[in-house]
C-alpha cells in the first residue's frame, strides 16, 4: 500500500512539476509574434533554449515511468482515476508557484473536471 | 474588452487544436501498432518491430499529430494560465467518449456519462474565467 501511494505521489508530482516548469519556461519565452509557421519556428527555437523547459522534460519522463510501474501493480481502472488528482495538485501549484489567480469559478470547474475524469476513466 | 475577447478565442482555438491532435495522435499510434502486431520481447523481435515501426506510415502520421499537440501546448502556455489550459484540455476525455459512441458504436456505462457531464460543466466554468491572470514577464517584453 505504501509503495502504491509513493509511486502515485511520484506520478502526480512529476507530471504537475514538469508541466509547471514548462509553463514557467514558456511564460519566460513569451508568446510568438504571429501564429505563422516562420514566427512559430523562431518561437520554438527560443523555447528549446530555455532551461526551465529542459527541467520539465525529465520530470515528465519520471512521471511516465511511475505510471508504468503502477500499472504493473494495480489495475488501470484504479490508476487512471487516482491520477485525476493531478488536476487539483496542478491548480495548487499554479496558485502558489506560478502565482496565478484561481477564482471560485475556476476552482469549481477544476473540481468538477477532476471528478469527471475519475468517473470516465473508471469506465 | 475587445483584446480580452480575442485572447479567449485564441486560447480556446489552441486548446481545441491540442485536444484534436492528442486524440488523433493516440488513435493513429494505436492503429499503427495493431497493424504491426504483438511485439516479441527478444533482441531480434525488438529489432524487427523497430524496423516495422519506422517504416509504417500510420505511425508517422501519429507522431506528426503528437508533435502538433506539443507545439500547440507550448504555444498556448506562452500566454495562458496553466490552471486554465490544464482543466480545459480534459474536454478531450468527453470528446473521446462521444466519438466512441458515434463512430465505434460502443456502449457507455451511466457512470461514464455522469463523468462526461461533469467534465463538460467543469470546462464551461473554467472556460469563462480570465485566460491569463499573471503579468507579462520582462523577458517576454524585451
Amino acid at each position: 500500500m505504501t509503495r502504491v501511494i509513493l509511486a502515485l505521489a511520484v506520478l502526480i508530482l512529476g507530471s504537475t512539476g514538469g508541466e509547471i516548469a514548462i509553463t514557467y519556461g514558456m511564460k519566460a519565452t513569451g508568446e510568438p509574434a504571429r501564429l505563422r509557421p516562420r514566427a512559430l519556428l523562431q518561437f520554438l527555437g527560443r523555447a528549446l533554449r530555455n532551461g526551465w523547459f529542459w527541467a520539465g522534460v525529465p520530470l515528465m519522463a519520471l512521471s511516465f515511468y511511475a505510471l508504468l510501474v503502477l500499472l504493473s501493480w494495480e489495475p488501470i481502472s484504479l490508476v487512471i482515476p487516482a491520477s485525476a488528482l493531478s488536476y487539483v495538485v496542478g491548480t495548487l501549484g499554479a496558485k502558489y508557484i506560478l502565482r496565478e489567480q484561481i477564482s471560485a469559478a475556476r476552482w469549481a470547474g477544476v473540481l468538477l473536471v477532476c471528478a469527471g475524469v475519475a468517473l470516465v476513466a473508471a469506465g | 474588452m475587445a483584446s480580452e475577447r480575442r485572447l479567449r478565442i485564441k486560447t480556446l482555438v489552441m486548446v481545441l487544436a491540442m485536444v484534436v491532435c492528442a486524440n488523433a495522435g493516440d488513435l493513429l499510434l494505436k492503429r499503427g501498432m495493431s497493424e504491426i502486431g504483438a511485439v516479441q520481447l527478444t533482441g531480434a523481435g525488438l529489432a524487427h518491430a523497430f524496423w516495422l515501426t519506422v517504416t509504417n506510415g500510420t505511425i508517422w502520421a501519429g507522431i506528426f499529430f503528437l508533435t502538433g499537440f506539443m507545439v500547440s501546448y507550448m504555444t498556448v502556455l506562452s500566454w495562458a494560465d496553466y490552471s486554465y489550459v490544464m482543466p480545459a484540455g480534459a474536454f478531450g476525455y468527453a470528446l473521446l467518449t462521444l466519438m466512441a459512441v458515434l463512430f465505434l458504436h460502443e456502449s457507455v456505462s451511466p457512470r461514464r456519462w455522469v463523468g462526461v457531464l461533469l467534465i463538460g460543466v467543469g470546462v464551461l466554468l473554467v472556460g469563462q474565467t480570465k485566460p491569463r491572470t499573471t503579468e507579462v514577464t520582462s523577458e517576454a517584453v524585451a
